[in-house]
């Protein structure tokens, strides 16, 4: 059972907290040290969650701890920021590239009948307000 | 009467409704029961990703998104459900965490069965009436449980509401004055462990449901000296569609008061979040300066009763998604994928 | 210089009958024969799945003890799947460091020791976990992601990764070891289920268990004609999620390894007269080709449309199977592939020979988070 773990990662996984270098490259997941310039001066910020699918593919073949949730899509998305995010979709039962989506925060799995119900990130077609 | 120490009122309101739909005949169907005797159209179905807190997240983003408020500002999250994920762990904390009110807050779930949200707005407004807080949240949050083949598998849905409550001066819809009516009163109750509740058949209509939604309705028209006359529009529970109309018609509302409400015959009773969004569905239609009188009920057995004056500053609904777009984002799904969702496979 | 003077196979197959230290053992003893040596100065593990699978790490101590050399040097090395190609570098390493004259690299895996669905999560630890397996992402489905990318931007169709499979299947026939050694056509890969579209399950290599081994020494021992050089040896690393890429359709991993390697060899790709590369899914093949410039981006799928990867094309690969029908143990398949281009080269391949002189493997970690690449000659 996995409890610290998920403890330590909930502002990522809730809110998609990422990092900005005084560079201007994005990190999500948020970075200590820049991938592009080696350099430590990071600011944090919550990006907004929009964006578009870039590709997705139907898991059918549960991985561990998935067997209630299959089948699903994966998708690799590209947040209005820039920045690329791999995730599930949601609530999405014909995703098309380019598609615009928004984050939703739903049940990633539950850790067994006693353990810790994991929250976080999926993207769904963006809803259109009436 | 509650009446508090300083105007306070609805800052934002936000709603969340699962997509899935499940069709009572289609329920019907499977155990052989006349599509003539059942209740209502049909019901929302939580997706195998959702619970009560999945759904009080977004609703509560969509009432921060309302009010344009950040969420550090708000000084509680309370959450009323039934079908809490965690027996002991609350779904408040959950939330607001997932918000971005913590940890400067106030979190804890609420459980009165139907009216548990409704009793934590009541807190939310003594909270923030008193002066201790500027803003407060409300969640009324619910993934139901139906035990299969029961009358009550056909109404038992999901969704839920959140309302931000704050001063009045920033509000879209001040409260005039609440009212709370409780007894003990068995209609309707699950022991711990168990997985679907009891219910009292007939002793949920007249001594329960009826009792404390009329008699906290006419206290507070009384106290606060008006009539059904003086108010545009109703919003009562809503376990079925009979009760509420029939509710409406005994206090002396007209039925086009209270249809803007009512949401059970397109997604069924979302128990804590019943009341709480047929309130939104009504806010999302109410024009600037017309009164509402909202009265919960909770099963156990209590009502709360609030009256509300909708100001100008109404036009922030138009900010979030409505009650009716998560009623039309639906897709159906048949028994066995309801089945499914709901676990009732013992796998 | 370092030379290969041996290697040693056990068969491809779901080995009910074999456990993890059996298997090494039994290509440590083929590979030890074929050198003609009685026992190393080190031994180089490979291996990905043995804590997961079997419960065991340790493999340097547990194998060194199995086969009887309780006392050398030796110890695992680990990249995901490109393991036992970075067993086969730190073994090169070693030797050329002049500190070690004779070393054994086992690469060695025991996969259908658990069902299913633990099997892919032992298969997944080469992603990034709190990430990716932990919101369900799969391999599979990261290089259906790409797949479809791919496909989309460059008009490649199923058929054209497909002719990858098919291929590796027609080379498999003659390979004694191989897993699978039936021929298949692109009607039956079309036609077969689904892994994660648009990869059908004939478009992954299957997972199974293996050993295999290779004996190196250094020119100081060396005292056989039989023998062929490393002549290039190189490890890159990119990124651990393909998010986080500039280029998702680019493996810089293997572009960097491969430049890297070819420099230290002085050849180009025009001089690599076969290519083991890391057909793990058909989509990896192509992209591979790109990165070792073997074709252009976007275009190496091209090269088995037009038929330049079979034995006697422009640029033979999988010569053996490659890992979808010859088999993907994966920390002993980077061995595989290595001791297999010592074969040709040695010109033991008997049906699927190649004439040449020089040969490339590289393995893929991940989702080309490392790439491994070595590079041998006939002395």
């Amino acid at each position: 059972m996995e409890i610290s773990r998920n403890w330590r990662l909930r502002h990522q996984r809730y809110r998609l907290l990422a990092s900005k270098c005084a560079c201007g490259t994005i990190h999500f997941p948020p970075r200590t040290i820049c991938h592009a310039c080696g350099k430590k001066s990071m600011k944090q910020f919550n990006l907004s969650g929009i964006g578009k699918i870039l590709s997705f593919a139907p898991v059918t073949s549960a991985p561990l701890g998935f067997e209630d949730y299959i089948p699903y899509f994966v998708a690799l998305i590209r947040l209005d920021e820039g920045v690329l995010i791999e995730a599930q979709l949601a609530d999405c039962d014909n995703p098309e590239t380019g598609m615009r989506v928004e984050m939703v925060t739903r049940k990633w799995r539950e850790q067994g009948e006693r353990g810790m119900i994991v929250y976080g990130y999926k993207f769904r077609p963006l809803l259109v307000k009436s | 009467m509650l009446k508090t120490n300083r105007d306070v009122g609805i800052v934002g309101y936000g709603c969340y409704v699962p997509r899935f739909r499940i069709k009572t005949s289609e329920m019907a169907r499977v155990w052989g029961k006349d599509v003539e005797s059942v209740p209502i159209k049909e019901k929302s179905v939580p997706g195998n990703d959702e619970d009560a807190v999945t759904i009080g997240i977004e609703a509560a983003r969509n009432a921060l998104q309302m009010a344009s408020l950040d969420a550090r500002k708000l000084r509680a999250v309370w959450a009323g459900s039934e079908s809490k994920p965690y027996a002991v762990k609350p779904s408040s904390t959950i939330i607001a965490e997932a918000i971005g009110a913590t940890p400067e807050i106030e979190a804890a779930d609420w459980e009165f069965a139907c009216k548990a949200g409704t009793e934590a707005m009541q807190a939310c407004f003594g909270f923030v009436g008193s002066g201790m807080a500027e803003y407060a949240m409300a969640l009324g949050i619910d993934t139901a449980q139906g035990r299969p083949a029961d009358h009550l598998e056909y109404t038992a849905a999901a969704g839920g509401a959140s309302y931000i409550i704050g001063p009045a001066e920033d509000s879209l819809a001040i409260l005039e004055a609440s009212y709370s009516y409780v007894t003990d009163t068995p209609d309707f109750f699950r022991r711990q462990h168990m997985h679907y509740p009891e219910h009292g058949n007939r002793f949920t209509g007249a001594p329960a449901y009826f009792n404390h939604t009329l008699n906290a309705a006419n206290a507070l028209m009384k106290q606060l000296g008006k009539t059904p006359n003086d108010y545009d529009l109703a919003v009562f529970h809503q376990p079925n569609t009979k009760f509420p109309l029939e509710a409406a018609k005994n206090l002396g509302f007209s039925t086009e008061k209270v249809v803007p409400g009512l949401v059970i015959p397109y997604i069924g009773n979302t128990y804590s979040g019943s009341c709480l969004i047929g309130l939104a569905a009504t806010l999302d239609v109410a024009p600037p300066g017309s009164r509402i009188l909202c009265v919960s009920y909770g099963s156990g057995a209590g009502s709360d009763a609030f009256s509300f004056i909708v100001t100008d500053k109404i036009g922030r609904r138009d900010n979030v998604l409505k009650v009716k777009d998560y009623v039309e984002q639906r897709c159906e799904i048949d028994y066995a994928t309801y089945s499914r969702f709901r676990r009732k496979f013992r796998m | 210089m370092v030379a290969v003077i041996g290697y040693g196979f056990t068969r491809i197959s779901e080995h009910w009958d074999k456990s993890l230290r059996e298997l090494a053992c039994e290509s440590i003893q083929a590979a030890l024969m074929n050198a003609n040596m009685e026992k190393p100065e080190a031994l180089f593990v490979g291996n990905m799945s043995g804590a997961t699978v079997s419960g065991q790490q340790h493999l340097g101590a547990l194998i060194a003890d199995w086969c009887g050399f309780s006392g050398i040097e030796a110890y695992a090395i680990e990249a995901a799947d490109a393991s036992g190609a970075a067993a086969f570098r730190s073994a090169f390493l070693a030797v050329a460091s002049g500190f070690i004259d004779t070393a054994i690299v086992c690469g060695v895996e025991q996969m259908t020791d658990v069902l299913p669905d633990y099997m892919t999560f032992a298969t997944s630890l080469g992603s990034d976990y709190d990430y990716e397996v932990s919101c369900g992402i799969t391999q599979t489905s990261l290089f259906a992601l790409i797949a479809r990318m791919y496909m989309q931007e460059f008009g490649a169709m199923r058929e054209d990764l497909g002719m990858f499979a098919i291929n590796s299947h027609r080379n498999a026939v003659a390979n004694p070891f191989a897993i699978y050694r039936k021929e298949i056509n692109i009607d039956t890969l079309l036609k077969s289920p689904m892994a994660c579209d648009p990869l059908s399950v004939f478009d992954c290599s299957p997972v199974c268990d293996g050993s295999a081994s290779v004996v190196l020494c250094s020119e100081k021992a060396l005292n056989t004609q039989r023998a062929v050089r490393v002549i290039g040896s190189s490890v890159a690393t990119d990124t651990m999620m393909i998010a986080t890429r500039k280029d998702p359709l680019h493996l810089q991993s293997a572009n960097d390894s491969a430049k890297r390697a070819y420099a230290m060899a002085k050849k180009k790709p025009e001089d690599i007269g076969l290519f083991e590369l890391f057909d793990a899914y058909t989509i990896l093949a192509a992209m591979q080709l790109e990165a070792c410039g073997f074709a252009n981006r976007g275009e190496g799928y091209l090269l088995a449309r037009n038929n330049e990867i079979g034995i006697r094309g422009k640029i033979p690969i999988c010569t053996m199977g490659g890992l979808k029908a010859r088999g993907n143990p994966i920390g002993a398949t980077g061995v595989y592939q290595i001791a297999e281009v010592a074969q040709q080269l040695l010109g033991e391949a008997g049906k699927n020979q190649v004439t040449c002189t020089t040969g490339m493997a590289q393995s893929i970690g991940g989702p080309g988070s490392t790439a491994v690449t070595h590079i041998l000659e006939a002395v």
